[in-house]
């Protein structure tokens, strides 16, 4: 297949204040009897974009997209889309199409005709419709099971049948719930690339709901980060994981260190933390924190550097004890001890077969790592 | 497993089998008998089932059970089915307790009471007895039926299917009738032939509703038995036997195989 990737790494409307919002969620709350699940929540989506909804079970994603779909009516605020307001247009109206997690196939239909049911109910002439089935089932690679029915496929070939049907209509937007919740792991991976090839070629725009972060990463143009129907952070996956905003979502994506100090000293090129035991760490990039406030510092295990000796040119180095060695194969993982206590991970790539420093339980370590390696949060 | 033919389980099954079919096997038997004394063996003979036909009684009244039977299934099953849809789809509404009470309470009611409450209000409305009001009891008691089976089907159904199509474009009323109704007719064909079995052989509340020229097989049968069993009836009771006998072993059939080819596709499906 063509490599797209050089369209993608272009695509960025979001960074331009010109750029017309495809999708606009307008201070949207929906309310389910006492309890709220999305809570006025505004975000804005672009045309062509690969975005992903982002959370743990319950965090609002869900009903987001079927707020989306016309299955719920937000309690408040708007939903635009394409500069229409969504308001009032049942789902059979809107020109949005969603692929379910169950993928919710019609049973007593052949893989055929549940492709063929959305062009049916547009009103499509007979030989259109069998013209763009054929283009779907040759899309997903499909085309010797067009006679079957769906109990007569495997769980992939389901899936496939499933974004087939829901993208036959050319909708303006392809809703994802949990596309792949239900596959195993290796036909997951493949099926990632797979999506990300397909949304490229037909240049529609993806939103997918997903409590998997890698599938998020690998998939998503931008991210947003939900928690009790409030998005904490909407960002490129890089941006979330090298740059989040909240613990929450440091905590949320990826493992994450923190450390728990006050700004001693805050210049425009150094902020120095002090821990509680006196233990100082000094970063270039000090973010919101002014000097004297309470702070949380974060970085993530590949970032620390795990040394039988103290780095000659280190700026942070901690010392501390091996608590833990996870032996990984591509990596290895440490857990320190440190003298005033706290435990940090640490993570290395086994770059050669056999380390020159070895470290193993109980020896004495330093962890070290640069002044841009982490951000300042707050507490 | 190791099944041990032990006297005591031999036993067990003999007196088991006959305890359950040894009337029926009697009643069969003795249709066949040349004699016209029911109890008395007088040799092998087909004769009752050529009068059975001439018997113009009975074959009027076979000919009303089936058309009571089918009506009343048919819109039993109509209204049975709204009814689970009511019950499964809309949680909450007023007086939603009372009319699912209402519903399922002629499952629980004795026939005669049921009976007796249609005669005392045909009679208050004004109703002649006959053809048609047989036809509203049969249709009253057998709805609930159809609707326990239903809702049944019902409760395990996927409502994103419904929501799959909404999404696609179809509206609900084309949803309900290419989607739902498709997907739960197995359970709908089950209720109507409930409910057709049910009409056929019930007498209770036949005797209460029905009037003259409505006489169902069942009611004629019971008549001509008090004044004593002729073969022919045991012939006519054999047919109605047969009858039920091979839709039983044909649906059954027609099951087994859907499931062995349900399991051979899963298996190839499995395969890729």
């Amino acid at each position: 297949m063509k490599s797209l990737g050089s369209i993608r790494r272009d695509f960025a409307p979001w960074n331009d204040p010109n750029a017309k919002p495809y999708i606009q969620f307008d201070k949207v709350t929906k309310k389910f009897g006492d309890f709220t699940a999305v809570n006025n929540l505004s975000l804005t989506i672009f045309e062509r974009e690969f975005f992903a909804l982002l959370g743990a079970s319950g965090c609002g994603k869900s009903t987001l997209l079927r707020m989306l779909a016309g299955f719920e009516e937000p309690s408040a605020g708007r939903i635009l889309l394409d500069g229409q307001d969504l308001r009032g247009i049942p789902p059979y109206k809107r020109p949005v199409n969603m692929m379910f997690q169950s993928y919710a196939l019609f049973p007593h239909m052949t893989v055929e005709k549940n492709i063929a049911f959305g062009l049916k109910q547009e009103g499509m002439p007979g030989p259109d419709i069998e013209r763009r089935v054929a283009e779907m089932l040759k899309l997903v690679k499909l085309e010797q099971f067009a006679k079957r029915k769906p109990h007569q496929l495997s769980g992939g070939q389901r899936q496939r049948v499933a974004l087939a049907r829901s993208v036959a209509k050319r909708p303006k937007v392809l809703l994802l719930d949990e596309p792949l919740g239900a596959l195993d792991k290796k036909l997951r991976e493949e099926t990632q690339f797979e999506l990300m090839d397909l949304q490229q070629e037909l240049g529609l725009t993806f939103v997918v709901v997903t409590h998997d972060q890698e599938e998020a990463m690998t998939m998503a143009d931008r991210i947003a980060i939900m928690d009790k129907g409030e998005v904490m952070q909407v960002a490129t996956p890089a941006e979330i994981y090298e740059a989040p905003t909240s613990r929450f979502v440091a905590h949320f994506v990826g493992n994450v260190n923190m450390f728990e100090g006050k700004v001693t000293e805050r210049s425009a090129s150094t902020t120095r933390i002090t821990g509680a035991t006196g233990a100082q760490i000094v970063v270039d990039n000090g973010g919101e924190a002014t000097a004297g406030s309470d702070i949380v510092f974060a970085i993530r295990p590949e970032k620390i550097k795990v040394t039988s000796k103290k780095p000659a040119d280190a700026v942070n180095a901690l010392e501390g004890e091996v608590y833990d060695v996870a032996y990984l194969g591509d990596m290895t993982v440490y857990h320190i001890k440190l003298d005033d206590g706290q435990i940090v991970r640490a993570s290395a790539m086994n770059a050669s077969r056999v380390s020159e420093d070895p470290l193993t339980w109980n020896d004495r370590a330093w962890v070290s790592f640069r002044p841009d390696a982490g951000v300042v949060l707050a507490r | 497993m190791n099944a041990t033919w032990s006297r005591f389980n031999i036993t067990s099954i003999v007196l088991g089998f006959a305890f359950l079919y040894l009337p029926i096997v009697l009643l069969i038997v003795f249709s066949f008998n040349e004699s016209k004394l029911v109890t008395v063996w007088g040799g092998f003979s087909t004769k009752w089932y050529v009068s059975l036909f001439h018997n113009q009684g009975l074959m009027d009244a076979t000919w009303v059970t089936a058309r009571v039977g089918v009506i009343s299934a048919t819109v039993a099953t109509v209204l049975g089915t709204l009814a689970a849809i009511t019950l499964t789809r809309y949680t909450r509404f007023r007086g939603r307790l009372l009319f699912s009470g209402m519903v399922f309470a002629p499952l629980v009611m004795p026939e005669v009471i049921t009976g007796l409450s249609l005669l005392l209000l045909f009679v208050a409305v004004g109703l002649d007895r006959g053809f048609f009001t047989v036809t509203l009891a049969h249709i009253t008691f057998t709805m609930c039926f159809v609707a326990v089976v239903v809702q049944s089907r019902l409760v395990s159904f996927d409502r994103s299917l419904e929501e799959a199509a909404m999404d696609l474009g179809a509206p609900p009323v084309k949803t309900f009738f290419q989607i739902t109704l498709p997907v739960i007719l197995p359970a709908i064909i089950s209720g109507w032939m409930l409910a057709f079995t049910l009409s056929l052989d019930d007498l209770v509340i036949a005797s209460f509703t029905s009037g003259p020229g409505a006489t169902t097989l069942p009611m004629k049968i019971y008549s001509q038995v008090r004044l004593g069993v002729t073969p022919e009836i045991n012939a006519a009771c054999t047919i109605l036997i047969a009858v039920v006998a091979v839709g039983v072993i044909i649906a059954s059939i027609a099951n087994k195989r859907r499931e062995i080819q349900r399991q051979l596709d899963e298996q190839a499906a499995q395969r890729g």
